[in-house]
């Protein structure tokens, strides 16, 4: 069944069960998002960019945990919507090394394209930059991690799990040490991935990157 | 329901009470004294084991016959160990601080000879012409007990004590009523729950039992992670029952089988207390199958959960008790929706649950009489900090702050003035005197900036400085944030950095605005409560305390004397008394040197502001001062190296 609801004085259809968000970017109307894959059950809701305004609810909320309702109306673009978006762009940038140039995800990085959204300069004043002493994490066989450049989106953990009914990579560490891990595993035999490298597809940022040259 | 129903659960129940009675008897002989021992963490905490000892190798050394109970604590933490002692010809009298020497000492001269020791008693338990009551002071009379009525009065590894106090009576009651009804009754008793949120707790059950579904959970919040908080601890050790009969009687009413209790593995002895009370309320059949002759079932088991602070996040928790990751899930779901293995599951804390017998027992209106119309019943707090007596205080909601910390809690020692008081745990906010006449409630608390939280209550007094406050919460808060979102993963840190920078003299004007504003966005723009509320401590201490970050931005000073590389040790030679060598031991880094007329002067480029020597100092001369910012010392040239050095150190 479809629901109609009215997205910045849009009125737009979406299939019932859908998330706002989806409905949103399916209808053109664009709406930052970083963690949310069609593909998920349970979104993660972890990077808090998605952020609408919905009548009767109080303050932003994430768009892509809510399931359309007929009637539902939506603000995309209101000052508290974009004050929260940017500042957790600039969170994000806080923890990022930006050198474009030599990164692979130039010109397809979700964070320039954020950047140029939400008008904030990749290099933003006011937080300091806190860069992980570890540029690059390779251990493993095939994969190069690059924790300056993650964002912990989760993604690639998310298609690795969906792709191979049992992750090969997972979250590490807490709180602002978060990271991707690999579990160590070292064994190239024991591990899928040459012919998969579905993370490194899905990674927005390029945090995650084919090996040159695998031992 | 079936009448037959209600006459064989009132039967079950009234075979269960004729047995605690000759249980009592048998245990109680009037001729003989009863010696209570408090014996829950705070009193082992505190020397109750070697004080248990000394009372029976001396009652076994004099040949004197007595019984002596562990009973739980009774919330007077800063008396430990106490004791109560129930003499034959006397009234029970409650005694503090019992050593093992007072202990030889209370048997030879009251238990032997009669003379109960007046110098060591607290109060007598029972009104009476001899000693006076303990409800005459403020600290009882103020109290309003509920939920810990109880305990320190009951052993709490003994099931029959409980039913003596007309335990499991409202369970009994509660077997052949109507679910619905059961729920009108939680509902219009008013009362929300103590975990934090204050969420209406008949409307929570409500919800979880209109979900369909017939697989359903309970689950008991005992994890208790905020710093300094005992609450939960204690009423698990010193009264489970209490807790299971809330546990039972929530599960009958939403229609579960299943009770978990999510306890942190750090609470050994609540573990082992908890795991006992279940086992004898099964072997009752108070748990378990056909529970007292019904027809419904309930099994609660306890989980272990290793005390990461966001596990006692309602949805956190469920992953943790799935084997997950304890991290907090996007609500909605709510649990009473989507909970434990996708079921609907009811959430409740310790205290909430604990609090369900007696509201059945005596009626919703009674329950709602008790404390604000918004707020009914009891609000349970550990005060701690500094205050003269520290510990678990159960008050009626609507006290006010200034009752509870100087009437009930004795107020402030050393005669130092009041500062400021940080409520609701680590992110809870700090309020300043002008609050002091807050009344203690969910909504007063939360429009001050401050919440009710778990019920954690820190005073602090004149010599402490808010910004190293806030650092110091948001130190806790950023290490236990579990690295999820965005605000709380990065924003923590970046508050955290700002507040370390400001503490150490290195933070500029515009570092204000900064705080202020990502202190916003991290409590608007976080997933779960962690994040929502770990700004508190900033913006509450940033709105009442602002002068005090200014003065550490822009001048450079610490007001309070604490952020160390804000502040100088000096000594005042007008006060410093010539010879006197108090102070040079003291000092870890030898920085301390004599002056030419033998005073003391010291080193500033050897202080590491310990405040060692400010403790030496006898309090007669009281010579050592703090400064702040640290150029304001005065310089006191060291001399060069002359003999009066050695002969002072020898001296
Ligand atoms: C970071 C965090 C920690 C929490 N810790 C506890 C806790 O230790 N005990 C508790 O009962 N509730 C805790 N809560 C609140 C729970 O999520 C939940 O609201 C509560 O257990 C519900 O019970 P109640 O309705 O009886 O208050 C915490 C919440 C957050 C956000
Ligand atoms: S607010 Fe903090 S603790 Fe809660 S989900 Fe986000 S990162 Fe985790
Ligand atoms: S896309 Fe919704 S929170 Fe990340």
């Amino acid at each position: 069944m479809m629901v109609k609801i009215i997205v910045d004085n849009q009125e737009i259809e979406a299939e019932e069960g859908t998330t706002v968000l989806k409905a949103c970017l399916d209808n053109g109307i664009y709406v930052p998002n970083l963690c949310f894959l069609e593909s998920m059950t349970n979104p993660p809701a972890s990077c808090r960019m998605c952020l609408v305004e919905i009548e009767g609810e109080k303050g932003p909320i994430p768009s892509c945990t809510i399931e359309v309702r007929e009637g539902m109306v939506i603000r995309t673009e209101t000052a508290p919507v974009r004050r929260l978006q940017r500042s957790a762009l600039r969170l994000l940038l806080s923890v990022h090394e930006v050198d474009c140039a030599a990164c692979p995800a130039n010109k397809k990085c979700e964070l320039q394209r954020l950047s140029k959204f939400l008008k904030v300069g990749l290099k933003p004043k006011g937080f300091e930059l806190l860069l992980k002493e570890a540029k690059r994490d390779d251990e493993h066989p095939f994969l190069d991690y690059h924790p300056n450049r993650c964002i912990v989106c989760g993604k690639c953990v998310h298609v690795c799990q969906t792709t191979h009914g049992r992750p090969f990579l997972t979250f590490a560490k807490r709180g602002f040490n978060t990271t991707i891990s690999t579990f160590g595993e070292k064994d190239a035999t024991k591990i899928p991935c040459p012919t998969c490298m579905a993370c490194v597809e899905i990674c927005p940022v390029a945090a995650l990157t084919v090996k040159t040259d695998p031992q | 329901m079936n009448p037959t129903d209600k006459d064989k659960i009132d039967l079950a129940y009234q075979r269960l009470r004729e047995k605690a009675q000759k249980h009592a008897e048998s245990a109680q002989r009037p001729d003989i004294a009863k010696i209570y021992i408090g014996m829950a963490t705070c009193g082992l905490a505190s020397g109750a084991l070697e004080t248990r000892h000394a009372f029976e190798e001396t009652l076994a050394e004099r040949n004197i016959e007595a019984v002596i109970r562990p009973v739980g604590c009774i919330g007077h933490c800063y008396a430990e160990p106490l004791v109560i002692i129930d003499r034959p010809e006397f009234p029970p009298i409650l005694y503090h601080q019992v050593t093992p020497g007072k202990a030889r000492m209370l048997v030879k001269s009251f238990l032997e000879n009669g003379d109960p020791l007046f110098e060591h008693v607290l109060g007598a338990m029972e009104e009476n012409d001899l000693i006076p009551w303990v409800m005459d002071f403020p600290r009882f009379n103020q109290e309003k007990k509920i939920v810990t009525a109880l305990c320190g009065k009951i052993d709490p590894e003994e099931i029959y004590d409980y039913i003596n106090e007309n335990g499991y009576s409202a369970l009994a009651a509660s077997l052949y009523m109507d679910p619905n009804e059961l729920i009108t009754i939680i509902e219009t008793s008013g009362l929300r729950g103590r975990g934090g949120a204050g969420f209406l707790t008949g409307k929570k059950w409500g919800l979880a039992r209109s979900v369909e579904g017939s697989e359903k959970f309970v689950i008991c919040n005992a994890d208790e992670g905020d710093p300094g908080a005992y609450m939960d601890r204690t009423i698990l050790e010193s009264n489970p029952h209490q807790l299971l009969e809330g546990m039972a009687i929530c599960s009958y009413a939403v229609g579960a089988n299943k009770g978990i209790i999510y306890v942190r593995a750090e609470y050994p002895l609540a573990v082992k207390t908890v795991k006992r009370a279940i086992e004898q309320a099964t072997d009752l059949g108070l748990l378990g199958k056909s529970i007292l002759g019904s027809s419904y079932d309930l099994e609660i088991s306890i989980f272990e959960g290793s005390g990461a602070f966001v596990c006692g996040e309602e949805t956190a928790l469920i992953q943790s008790i799935e084997g997950k990751r304890g991290m907090p899930q996007n609500r909605p779901p709510y649990p009473v929706q989507k909970g434990l293995l996708g079921r609907p599951t009811v959430i409740n804390n310790v205290k909430t649950l604990s609090a369900v017998p007696s509201i059945l027992e005596h009626g919703p209106e009674w329950y709602k009489e008790i404390g604000t119309v918004k707020s009914p019943g009891t609000a349970i707090f550990s005060v701690v900090g500094d205050v003269i007596h520290a510990g678990l205080v159960e008050i009626p909601m609507g006290v006010s702050l200034r009752t509870l910390i100087f009437d009930i809690c004795g107020g402030i020692p050393n005669k130092k003035q009041f500062k400021a008081v940080q409520i609701g745990g680590p992110s809870g906010g700090c309020l300043p005197s002008d609050f002091l006449d807050t009344p203690i409630d969910f909504d007063s608390l939360t429009e001050a900036g401050a919440m009710m939280g778990s019920g954690g209550m820190v005073v602090m007094d004149e010599d402490t400085c808010m910004v190293d406050v806030a650092r110091y919460f948001l130190d806790f808060t950023q290490k236990e944030s579990c690295g999820k979102c965005t605000f709380c993963r990065i924003g923590t840190r970046h508050l955290l950095n700002i507040l370390e920078r400001m503490t150490k003299g290195e933070g500029n004007p515009e570092d204000l605005d900064v705080l202020e504003e990502l202190s916003q966005d991290v409590k608007m723009g976080s997933l779960c409560g962690l994040g929502k509320t770990a700004p508190n401590p900033i913006l509450t201490s940033l709105r009442y305390f602002r002068d005090e970050y200014e003065a550490h931005v822009k001048e450079k000073r610490c007001p309070a004397c604490v952020c160390r590389k804000l502040t100088a040790y000096y000594i005042d030679l007008d006060k410093c008394a010539r010879g006197c060598d108090a102070c040079v031991g003291s000092c870890p880094v030898e920085a301390i040197f004599t002056t030419k007329d033998r005073k003391k002067g010291i080193d500033q480029s050897l202080c590491v502001k310990c405040g060692e020597c400010m403790a030496a100092c006898p309090p007669e001369y009281a010579a050592v001062r703090k400064v702040s910012p640290p150029e304001k010392a005065p310089i006191i040239e060291r001399p060069e190296k002359s003999e009066n050095d050695g002969q002072d150190h020898s001296g």
